[in-house]
């Protein structure tokens, strides 16, 4: 097999391509338009047949792609940061038609202030809403991921929109090789998309979205959601079986590495993650007893293959690539949830925040969180959580305040 | 409408006798929206897909029960055009693969309140137009927020008492013009309806179903329970509204605006107006004379107008 160098953004579309996508609404918004921008050159070029409709904003994009969805197409589309923000209302509507698509989300940080680099803010606003999220670390992962979520959201056990998310930036502009599978592999492992009961047309009515009259009658679908959603894990081990089979390549929904002997481990999603497998590398080499651990599948929570892979560890560094203002790191919570109170788990969850808007997570940083957190175990008592910014960026914010500070005095006199 | 189209309607026995919405909804006594979406329900038949947005209507299709005979989605507030462009397009992807057959077809509806079409939707709606989205809206125009309990929207007329306006001028604003907003889009057709004018109702939904594009139908809805009236006056109100020329019965098609219903002399805007509990405070305790005669004139400007118009 050959491999090709693309970016992100054109793996993610290949994904899309290679499924057989019908249908595309779409909105631009940096770091994604070269994703729609793809589809739609191969688009008028013939080579896909599909048809891509933009529509006026991402609210109304996200109500195309589920009605297209309910009607009986196989559907793609993308966004980012705000775009995701303010189709918010319909990215939690959506799930409860039960009509599954496929939404490839390349994260930027949200405003304010305003920046194009990413971070996880924006796909974590859409944690609680019926999406499920995988997180891709190269290339290679997302245009895969792309043909998994499509598997794993059309499984009749499941019937749910999924989220396939990638760094901007650093996955979204970066190429990398990546083995682009032929369509006639891809078709073998994705039957077409199968409607089932849920597609409008004349002689069998449905109604789809409508209103319940109790809390009662709402609890059972909210369940029942959620309950779809926990069953996409034992229906993502297989599909994720089966593709590795397949093409040979293994996406686990928790990778690990090198933390089978660890006794210490990184924790964390995204891109940057290949940063902190450099670092495992680099202190191996120093002896130390570092691992990484990477949630792939965000939603559905991984939690029972997580507390396998971190059985016996003496501590983790979870490093969050998002902040929940006044409570800190989103991963950090969920994780101290799915560990807390069970026999053999890390004493200590030592929690960084790092990455935000792009900012990069250096080598150093990595050796220090290790550091930080062997430290902890060693006392016994977990370290305050802790923002990755360093005394040189403080000064250099500190010059751009003095300049503010001056322009602004001028501006009175 | 001309009177050499051909249409099935010309009179009161002409109408479908069929009703196809199913009753027991839970919509007000003698509203005056369900009353046009029962009548033009009886003309587009059960081969729709009703792609509704937040308002009274929503409560049309509450599980496990529709009144419809054909389908339903709810999007939201702002969004139904958009549905509505998802399920045309996801149709004509299957007609264009032989997934469905073209009798399997559907004629995609959207059905909103005066809030969607004139405020929230405008953005999706908009574009649904600019795309020559092969679809009809129906709005039903009750002239407020009346599922949160008659605030103001953008097609609140001047001077009602709303609960947002509720000082002694009513709503300080102007209806917005969504026929005009509509036909400066260019699109296959638009028309005004009322449920008290059924006749008129049923030709233009005959002739809107007929065609293909962008196709808007406003139905003015007295709307008893926003609009302070008895609900046995819906249909003597709707009737005032279209004799005073408060409700103008217009289409536009080919770029040309018809009346169809001219009120031959038209009654004082009073007899409309003082039906209203929303209206109340402009005879009571004593009459608004300047607020009166604004909203006249406003009205007898307007059909001045149409009257240069045709010459
Ligand atoms: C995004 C959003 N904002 C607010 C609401 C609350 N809401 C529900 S119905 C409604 C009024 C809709 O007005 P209109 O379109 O005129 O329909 P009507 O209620 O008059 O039938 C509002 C404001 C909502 N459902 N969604
Ligand atoms: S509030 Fe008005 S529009 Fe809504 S159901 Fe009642 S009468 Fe009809
Ligand atoms: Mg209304």
């Amino acid at each position: 097999m050959t491999r090709t160098l693309i970016t992100g953004n054109a793996a993610a579309a290949w994904g899309a391509r290679l499924a057989g996508a019908e249908y595309v609404p779409a909105f631009p918004i940096t770091p994604q338009t070269e994703i729609i921008e793809t589809l739609a050159g191969w688009i008028d070029a013939g080579e896909m047949e599909c048809r891509l409709v933009t529509l006026e904003s991402e609210h109304s994009m996200i109500t195309a792609a589920g009605a297209a969805a309910s009607t009986g197409v196989r559907v793609f589309s993308a966004t980012s940061s705000q775009g995701l923000l303010y189709g918010m209302e319909m990215v939690y509507a959506v799930p409860g038609y039960r009509a599954p698509f496929v939404l490839v989300n390349v994260s930027r940080g949200v405003q304010t202030p305003v920046t194009l680099e990413p971070d996880h803010n924006d796909v974590l606003a859409a944690r609680d809403s019926g999406f499920l999220q995988l997180h891709c670390a190269t290339c290679q992962e997302v245009l895969d991921s792309t043909l998994i979520a499509y598997r794993l959201a059309e499984d009749h056990r499941v019937r749910l929109p999924a989220l396939v998310n990638l760094d901007g930036f650093y996955l979204s502009f970066t190429r990398e090789p990546v083995e682009i599978p032929d369509r006639a592999a891809v078709e073998g492992f994705l039957p077409p998309y199968d409607p089932e009961t849920t597609r409008f047309h004349a002689g069998e009515p449905v109604s789809q979205g409508v209103v319940v009259l109790g809390g009662a009658y709402y609890s059972y679908f909210r369940y029942e959601q959620h309950l779809a959603a926990q069953r996409a894990l034992e229906v993502y081990d297989e599909v994720a079986a089966e593709f590795a089979q397949q093409f040979g390549r293994s996406y686990d929904a928790v990778e690990t590495y090198r933390s089978e002997d660890a006794e210490i481990v990184f924790f964390m999603i995204g891109s940057f993650s290949t940063k902190a497998k450099d670092a495992v590398d680099r202190l191996r080499e120093a002896g130390q007893a570092v691992g990484l651990v990477r949630p792939r599948l965000l939603r559905p929570y991984p939690a029972e293959a997580l507390r396998r892979a971190l059985d016996g560890k003496k501590g983790v560094a979870v490093i969050d690539q998002n902040l929940s203002m006044g409570m800190g790191g989103v991963l950090h919570g969920e994780l101290a949830g799915a560990l807390y109170g069970r026999a053999g788990m890390p004493s200590v969850l030592a929690s960084f925040i790092g990455g935000l808007g792009g900012r990069d997570i250096a080598a150093e940083e990595f050796y220090e969180m290790a550091a930080v957190t062997r430290r902890a175990c060693r006392e016994g008592s977990t370290p305050p959580p802790r923002l990755l910014y360093t005394a040189d960026e403080l000064r250099q914010m500190r010059k751009l305040q003095a300049v503010a500070h001056a322009e602004r005095m001028e501006g009175k006199q | 409408m001309s009177d050499e189209t051909i249409t099935l309607y010309k009179h009161m026995k002409d109408l479908p006798s069929n009703r196809l919405l199913g009753t027991g909804t839970p919509m007000c006594a003698g509203c005056g929206g369900l009353l046009a979406i029962h009548q033009a329900y009886d003309i587009l038949g059960e081969k729709t897909v009703f792609v509704n947005a937040a308002g009274c209507m929503t409560l049309l299709a509450v599980y496990p029960y529709t009144p419809f005979r054909g389908s339903w989605l709810y999007t939201s507030m702002a969004s139904a055009p958009a549905g509505a462009q998802g399920v045309r397009d996801a149709l004509d992807i299957q007609l264009a693969r032989g997934r469905i057959k073209p009798e399997e077809d559907l004629q995609v509806v959207v059905l909103t309140g005066d809030g969607a079409a004139y405020g929230m939707g405008m953005s999706s709606t908009s574009s649904a137009i600019e795309h020559g989205l092969d679809f009809i809206y129906l709005c039903y125009d009750n002239e407020g927020y009346a599922n949160t309990g008659q605030q103001s929207s953008p097609a609140t007329p001047h001077g009602a008492r709303t609960s947002t306006s509720t000082g002694p001028q009513g709503f300080g604003g102007h209806k917005k013009d969504l026929f005009a907003i509509w036909a400066a889009h260019r699109p296959a057709y638009v028309a005004t309806v009322i449920a008290t004018e059924p006749v008129d109702l049923a030709r233009k939904i005959e002739k809107a179903k007929g065609l293909k594009g962008s196709r808007l139908i406003i139905a003015l809805s007295p709307c008893p329970t926003g609009w302070d009236f008895d609900p046995r006056e819906t249909v003597e109100i709707g009737r005032l509204a279209v004799k005073t020329g408060m409700w103008p019965l217009k289409e536009y098609e080919n770029g040309k605006v018809t009346h169809t219903r001219v009120p031959p002399k038209r009654a004082p805007v009073e007899e409309y107006l003082e039906k209203q509990g929303r209206f109340a405070h402009l005879f009571h305790p004593r009459r608004n004379e300047a607020m009166l005669a604004e909203i006249q004139a406003r009205v007898d400007d307007y059909w001045a107008g149409v009257e240069a118009d045709h010459g």
